[in-house]
């Protein structure tokens, strides 16, 4: 009852405020037309494209407010050798990327992108190509904290059951930190990879709890959170891949039986289903980075997309609708930011069910890529 | 190329390189800090309360099964505790039936060596009387025949007087 109420409540302020707009958007272009004043010279043209993917991507420093930046170290591997300087160098005082002359070669930041410039200041490809950036980007920060957040936690649990011992019941931390655990556990682990899943769950409960923090770090607009980590591509990229090696290392004779030689069928048939099962096995990291990181950077992009609309708007009045969608919004995300940890969780202890599975005979077998 | 279209499609080879290392670091640091003695722990502690229920369930039944048991045991104890009454209340009217017999025969026994007793002083006195009578009568006769040589009349009267003083009491 509750939910509908707020729901038709939303909907009665959103037709109430469109009508306001269009109004004010009449009023605005009337003032337009009628004075020939600019938009402002000051006031640079608002590009909601590029402020939104400024909020996704990565960044060589750390932005914390207004004109304040947290620079972060780059390090930089060259044809010459390893480089290391602050990304502070990278910037002027008015936050535009500008010209540094480091040990080898003169660096400017392009979109992002660390590039070597020719003097004139025109992009050298042919020596930016040489260069490897393994800078400690505000998305490597925030994994980092995200890191030390999880350690940190962790080991309080941990001392916890040692010094309170298992004869009592959970306590603070250690109570909300164990359903979880046993929920990964009993629901996630346990039902898909069978009697060997206590060899994988630290395995599981890793990545169920990088996603999960690094899920929920970005859901928060300001230091330390503030960055996209679980919706990078880099991130659920190198998840999948660990995940990947993970199974494939872990699969046993009749996992690659099933792959290449399919028991039971006639010759024909398993070698048209060779390639068929080898698609299947590469298809499941990228599905699984592309699941999370598209789950997560879309959230990211709506709530984004809702609060420019006060921009786009230029009014404030825009808040009204976009502030309460955004919270909505935002409120689906953490539903989706634990939905994909869950997710992923439950595939990679699903992948390696099946590669630690045990077939008796050629008859029980089932198709055993059905996922998505 | 097509992923150079969007950025954010593009993984970036420096990020992806930090991403796996940190993944790789926080697994074993998680791995031998945490998740070891956590799961160890949890896992210790559900065993415990998996034998704490089953202890109890097992106590519960020995508790049942004792109490029956003592039941039964009361119940034989109350029977035993009758046969024993029983035997006793027996055994008591046996004795004092037999006390009884014994007495009276004792009695008969008595009475019988009483009347034997009794009998033999009887034929005793009878004789002694039966004696002394005639003691008396030779005594009697002997004065009776002193006298009558003396005196006829007196000698009767004497005789009756003698006569009149025997008188068997």
């Amino acid at each position: 009852m509750a939910f509908r109420s707020t729901k038709s409540l939303l909907v009665l302020s959103f037709s109430i405020l469109t009508m306001l707009f269009s109004k004010n958007l009449l009023a605005q272009d009337s003032t337009h037309t009628n004075t020939t004043q600019p938009v402002g010279a000051h006031e640079a043209e608002f590009n909601v494209t590029e402020t939104i993917l400024g909020h996704i991507q990565d960044d060589h420093s750390w932005h914390l407010w207004g004109h304040t930046s947290l620079p972060l170290p780059v390090i930089l591997y060259t044809d010459k050798g390893i480089e290391c300087f602050s990304s502070s160098h990278l910037m002027d005082e008015h936050h535009h990327p500008k010209a540094f002359q480091g040990k080898n070669y003169t660096y400017q930041s392009f979109k992002g992108k660390i590039k070597v410039v020719n003097e004139d200041g025109t992009i050298n490809e042919e020596l930016s190509s040489k260069v490897w950036d393994f800078s400690i980007t505000k998305n490597v920060a925030a994994l980092f904290i995200s890191m030390a957040i999880l350690i940190l936690v962790f080991s309080i649990v941990a001392r916890t059951y040692k010094k309170r011992g298992v004869t009592s019941a959970p306590k603070g931390l250690q109570s909300f930190i164990e359903p979880i655990i046993i929920f990964v556990r009993d629901e996630v682990a346990k039902p898909n990879i069978g009697h060997h899943y206590a060899k994988y769950m630290p395995f599981i409960l890793t990545i169920f709890f990088v996603i999960l923090i690094n899920n929920y770090l970005g859901m928060i607009p300001f230091f330390p959170g503030g960055t996209n980590v679980s919706g990078n591509i880099a991130f659920t990229l190198a998840l999948a891949l660990v995940v990947f090696i993970v199974v494939n290392i872990n699969g046993n004779k009749s996992y690659w039986e099933h792959i290449f030689w399919m028991p039971g069928m006639n010759i024909g048939m398993k070698l048209f289903l060779a390639p068929i099962e080898l698609i299947g096995v590469l298809a499941r990291p990228i599905s699984l980075t592309i699941r999370l990181f598209a789950n997560v950077t879309a959230g990211h992009i709506l709530v984004l997309s809702l609060i420019c609309l006060i921009f786009i708007f230029k009014t404030v009045f825009a808040s009204a609708i976009s502030v309460p969608f955004a919270v909505f919004i935002g409120l689906i995300e953490v539903l989706v930011a634990f939905l994909q940890a869950y997710i992923f969780a439950l595939l990679t202890s699903m992948y390696i069910g099946m590669a630690i599975e045990e077939h008796h005979t050629a008859e029980d077998h089932d198709p055993h890529y059905n996922e998505d | 190329m097509l992923l150079e279209i969007n950025p954010l499609a593009l993984p970036d080879i420096g990020l992806l390189f930090w991403n796996i290392v940190a993944f790789i670091v926080l697994f074993f640091i998680l791995k031998s800090m945490a998740w070891k003695p956590i799961l160890k722990a949890i896992k210790a502690r559900e065993e415990g309360i998996d034998e704490a229920l089953s202890k109890a369930e097992k106590v519960k039944t020995e508790m049942a099964q004792m109490a029956s048991e003592n039941e039964a045991l009361l119940q034989k104890a109350r029977e035993e505790r009758a046969v024993l009454i029983k035997d006793a209340k027996e055994q008591s009217d046996k004795m004092i039936a037999d006390a009884k017999d014994k007495a009276k025969t004792e009695y008969d026994r008595i009475v019988a060596d009483a009347q034997i007793a009794i009998n033999q002083q009887k034929n005793a006195a009878l004789v002694d009387v039966k004696n002394q009578v005639g003691a008396l009568v030779i005594e009697i006769s002997e004065q009776i025949l002193k006298r009558e040589l003396s005196n006829k009349a007196e000698q009767e009267n004497y005789i009756k007087q003698l006569a009149e003083e025997i008188k068997l009491n």
